[in-house]
């Protein structure tokens, strides 16, 4: 499976000594970046399959710089991919040969602690654990903890609605943000929302969030801060069966309780972290399942104690409950190992990203079993429960002759299951340049033409981040005039790239 | 209200498509109308026709140990309530019911009304407003095209999430036809502590202080005296949801992290407390009133400037009371031709936010802006984005802005 990208415009590539001459007129020249040896340092993000070199490497550091490079690049008909720390798995800020990549690395303080408020003014490219770390010794943090935290911006998890472990009691970016500040393709700035609870009119800001840079670039973000929990305690449930682990799972919730996490991995997962790094996980189950509870003491040991009784009705094997906020880390660092541990058992990994029906998921194990047995890989699981968020883990190896194509066809593969057990083709990590070509799986022709015009509603020439999401081009005047019927487009025929 | 005309039944989708089409070949343009408890809301803005979703019926899934129930958008919100109520669920975004407001019954709005204006209740500052809990719908656009979005997992970010915009869209993009919501336990229990003997300002201030405990509180009002209660005193009310050992652990913390002398506590049973939380979900203190009401959202803090403005530049004030811990303000103002909107406004945009006139008469309401005024950057782009999905103006024509 190889990807397509749209073409570089002989247009464009053409006038890159005069783009560089006049974004040297709007920034300093530390903040420019034209050299290809040091460009090549943006050649990808962390989905790091395919890259593309930038023709030319932006670093504005005051949101007037961002709305020149914005009005320049809509004056010269060029395109524009915004970055934030470049963590995005599914290349949602991989260049383009002929756009400038605008990297907002520079964009790092944070502007405002409103404690009254219960908000902070941030600009994009803060790093999500900085917020945390800036706000808890008055005892807030920001909830939304994806796990690249320690490298993400805020303005990235913006534009991915990032989400994290902990999104099933606390939400995910899009409910823990007030207010934006966006740049629009042609310099205009807009201000949306504040600090106040509602945006008024549309409600853009939900609308901005998890566009993969698609509509807008956020120069500020007003984010809220919660109350940190007095405690949290840890679960460590074992079940011998997958269906098991779900069923306990789902018996949790339905008795009422909105645990602050719900994990749960598999036997291989298990096993690999075992021999990473041991930290007590029963080697003879088929399903862990990792439960946190947090809030006042009296509330949290009150639902410790009920968890554990629906884990005996459901039939575990190991019920372990921490007692101390050390053993609660512990339970965690084989989650959070997971992944370097199944970097041991295999030379590489893919990892996917799905959301299914929670109790569809012996099925979807199932399923995914024998797709990696036709393609002669392994599967690891690790699964945020709670919400159904699947992460498969192929295991493949690079240097084996059609290792990596095998793995892209099963990871497509999986995706493709998820959807046809009700679920969705990316929880979190965004559909970027990777499953692009697969949203015809979810969407008809016309829920898609519907969600490009408001793409030209913001970037009416698609000049911001073109290439990525959706995977076919449209001009916007066609999709204006457009009649589609039955789910049909007129043009069945325009290239797919 | 709305002048009368003629009402076309929507019995499913095929309907609404060729409803749409139809007036939009016509040039017409089309009330949505469910159980028609906020037709007063918005612009004064009469339509050709009204489509009427309130055969567009059925609870298509439900399943509690998943959090996630759709419905088709005509379903009445106290159906589905009742159905959440028997399994100890909840809408957690505590949807408003305007019946009381706008003087009608109660208990006659639909799932898809309440979507359309973003209903958000008390419990807003914790749980959030419908916007936070609509996971995917189905719907025709104003181009009378089916399309769907989002999904019915909790996490999904596959597309835009068009589930916000269509939250608080009022009926000007499209007509909802179902909704896949994600819903949550209800509680255990719940009470209400009420700080009495501090003025208005020291009671906010206490608010505020109230949220950066830990004690969790699931709402946070401020009541002048005579407001409700029948109190003769200014008091805050913070309500404390959960399991009955924590709801009690947590209210005695409270009470010994803000006791100060001058200041006495009482608390309301779960009984009292529900009936005071239902009552000022739905603006009781102010819907009595004969005046014209406004509904204004600002940050926390700036509450209690934003309200001695109005005041002070002698808007005649007939009753108001702060939700929010002091984010929301519903106000009562004796009735007026501009319903004192320059007061008002120019009162909230010292502090940033906004002011929407939730309850005047027809002649108000097609004299002023309804919703706040947009600087004019976003107001070209609020009209663009309304033109992608309904170009021709056909849905709700002027209910939100004059421009369309």
């Amino acid at each position: 499976m190889t990807l397509f990208m749209p073409k570089p415009e002989p247009a464009i590539m053409s006038r890159r000594n005069e783009l560089i001459a006049r974004l040297g007129a709007i920034l300093p020249r530390e903040s420019l970046i034209v050299d290809e040896v040091a460009r090549r340092a943006y050649e990808c993000d962390a989905f790091t399959m395919y890259r593309a070199l930038p023709l030319v490497v932006t670093l504005p550091e005051s949101v007037e710089q961002v709305r020149a490079i914005m009005a320049l690049a809509a004056e010269m008909n060029v395109k524009v991919v915004p970055r934030g720390a470049g963590t995005s798995l599914s290349g949602g800020s991989m260049p383009l040969e002929d756009g400038i990549l605008l990297g907002m690395s520079k964009f790092n303080r944070i502007l405002e602690i409103d404690y009254e408020n219960r908000c902070a003014r941030v600009q994009p490219g803060v790093q999500n654990l900085a917020i945390s770390k800036a706000v808890e010794a008055q005892g807030f943090y920001y909830a939304p903890d994806p796990s690249s935290q320690i490298a993400c911006s805020i303005g990235g998890n913006v534009a991915e609605n990032a989400g994290g472990v902990h999104c099933l009691k606390y939400g995910l970016t899009t409910n823990n943000i007030l207010g934006l500040d966006v740049v629009l393709m042609g310099g205009d700035l807009i201000r949306l929302g504040g600090k106040h609870l509602d945006s008024e009119g549309y409600d853009l800001i939900g609308l901005m969030t998890g566009s993969e840079g698609l509509l807008g670039v956020v120069t500020e973000v007003t984010v809220r801060l919660l109350q940190k929990p007095p405690l949290a305690r840890g679960l460590l449930l074992g079940f011998a069966s997958v269906a098991a682990g779900a069923r306990c799972v789902g018996a949790i919730i339905a008795r009422g309780v909105i645990p602050a996490g719900l994990e749960m991995m598999d036997k291989a997962t298990i096993h690999a972290v075992e021999r990473f790094q041991p930290c007590g996980y029963p080697l003879d189950a088929e399903a862990l399942v990792i439960v946190e509870l947090d809030g006042p003491q009296a509330e949290v040991d009150h639902l410790v104690g009920i968890v554990q009784d629906i884990a005996r009705e459901e039939g575990a094997t190991t019920i372990r409950a921490s007692t101390s906020e050390a053993e609660r880390l512990q339970f965690w660092a084989g989650r959070k190992n997971a992944f370097p541990a199944v970097s041991c058992i295999a030379p590489d990994y893919l990892c996917m990203d799905g959301t299914i029906p929670r109790a569809r998921l012996p099925e979807a194990l199932a399923g995914m079993d024998r797709l990696a047995k036709e393609q002669g890989l392994g599967v690891a699981n690790v699964f945020h429960a709670g919400d159904g968020n699947l992460h498969p883990l192929i295991l493949y190896d690079a240097s084996k002759e059609g290792d990596i194509e095998r793995a892209e066809k099963l990871g497509f593969d999986i995706l493709r299951l998820c959807v046809s057990l009700g679920g969705v083709l990316t929880g979190e990590h965004g559909v970027g340049v990777e499953k692009r070509d697969l949203m015809g799986e979810m969407f008809t022709e016309v829920d898609l033409a519907q969600q490009m015009r408001l793409k030209c509603a913001f970037d009416p020439e698609g000049r911001l981040n073109p290439g990525k999401v959706f995977p076919t081009l449209h001009r916007c005047a066609e999709l204006g005039m457009m009649h589609v019927s039955g789910g049909k487009m007129p043009f069945p025929n325009l290239p797919r790239f | 209200m709305r002048s009368a005309c003629a009402t076309l039944e929507i019995r499913d989708e095929a309907d609404a498509v060729d409803a749409i089409c139809a007036a939009k070949a016509k040039g017409d343009c089309c009330a949505i109308v469910g159980g028609g408890s906020k037709s007063g809301l918005g612009r004064y803005a009469p339509q050709t026709q009204a489509l009427s979703t309130a055969a567009l019926t059925g609870i298509t899934l439900y399943e509690p140990n998943e959090l996630v129930l759709s419905a088709r958008a005509g379903v009445p919100l106290s159906e589905i309530e009742a159905l959440l109520d028997r399994h100890d669920q909840q809408l957690a975004f505590e949807p408003m019911d305007y019946g009381r407001l706008f003087g009608a019954e109660t208990g006659g709005a639909t799932i898809g009304g309440a979507i359309a204006v973003n209903a958000a209740g008390p419990r807003r500052i914790k749980a959030g407003a419908a916007r936070d809990h609509l996971l995917g719908f189905r719907c025709v656009t104003g181009r009378g095209e089916l399309v769907k979005s989002g999904g019915r997992v909790m996490k999904n970010v596959t597309g835009y999430d068009l589930s916000k915009l269509v939250c608080g869209s009022y009926g000007t993009l499209a007509l909802l036809t179902e909704l896949t919501l994600k819903v949550l336990p209800k509680p255990q229990t719940e009470c209400t502590l009420l700080a009495i003997g501090a003025d208005e300002a020291e009671s906010l201030a206490l608010l505020r202080r109230a949220t950066a405990t830990p004690c969790e509180p699931s709402a946070l009002a401020m009541l002048p005296a005579g407001a409700a209660l029948a109190l003769d005193a200014d008091a805050a009310a913070i309500r404390l949801e959960g399991p009955a050992i924590s709801v009690t652990t947590r209210r005695d913390d409270l009470v010994a992290r803000l006791a100060r002398s001058g200041l006495r506590f009482e608390t309301l049973d779960e009984h009292d407390s529900a009936a005071l939380w239902r009552g000022l979900r739905d603006a009781a203190p102010v819907a009595a009133n004969v005046g014209q009401i406004w509904r204004i959202s600002v940050a926390p803090s700036e509450g209690f400037a934003v309200v001695e403005r109005i005041r002070r530049a002698g808007a005649p004030m007939l009753a108001y009371f702060y939700d929010w811990a002091g984010g929301l303000i519903w106000l009562c103002v004796e009735a007026a031709p501009d319903a004192y909107a320059a007061v008002v406004r120019s009162a909230v945009d010292a502090s940033g936010g906004h002011a929407t006139l939730i309850r005047a008469n027809a002649e108000a309401r097609a004299r002023i802006d309804v919703f706040h005024p947009q600087p004019a950057a976003l107001a070209a782009l609020t009209r663009r984005v309304k033109a992608s999905f309904d170009p021709a103006h056909v849905l709700e024509r002027g209910r939100m802005r004059a421009e369309f």
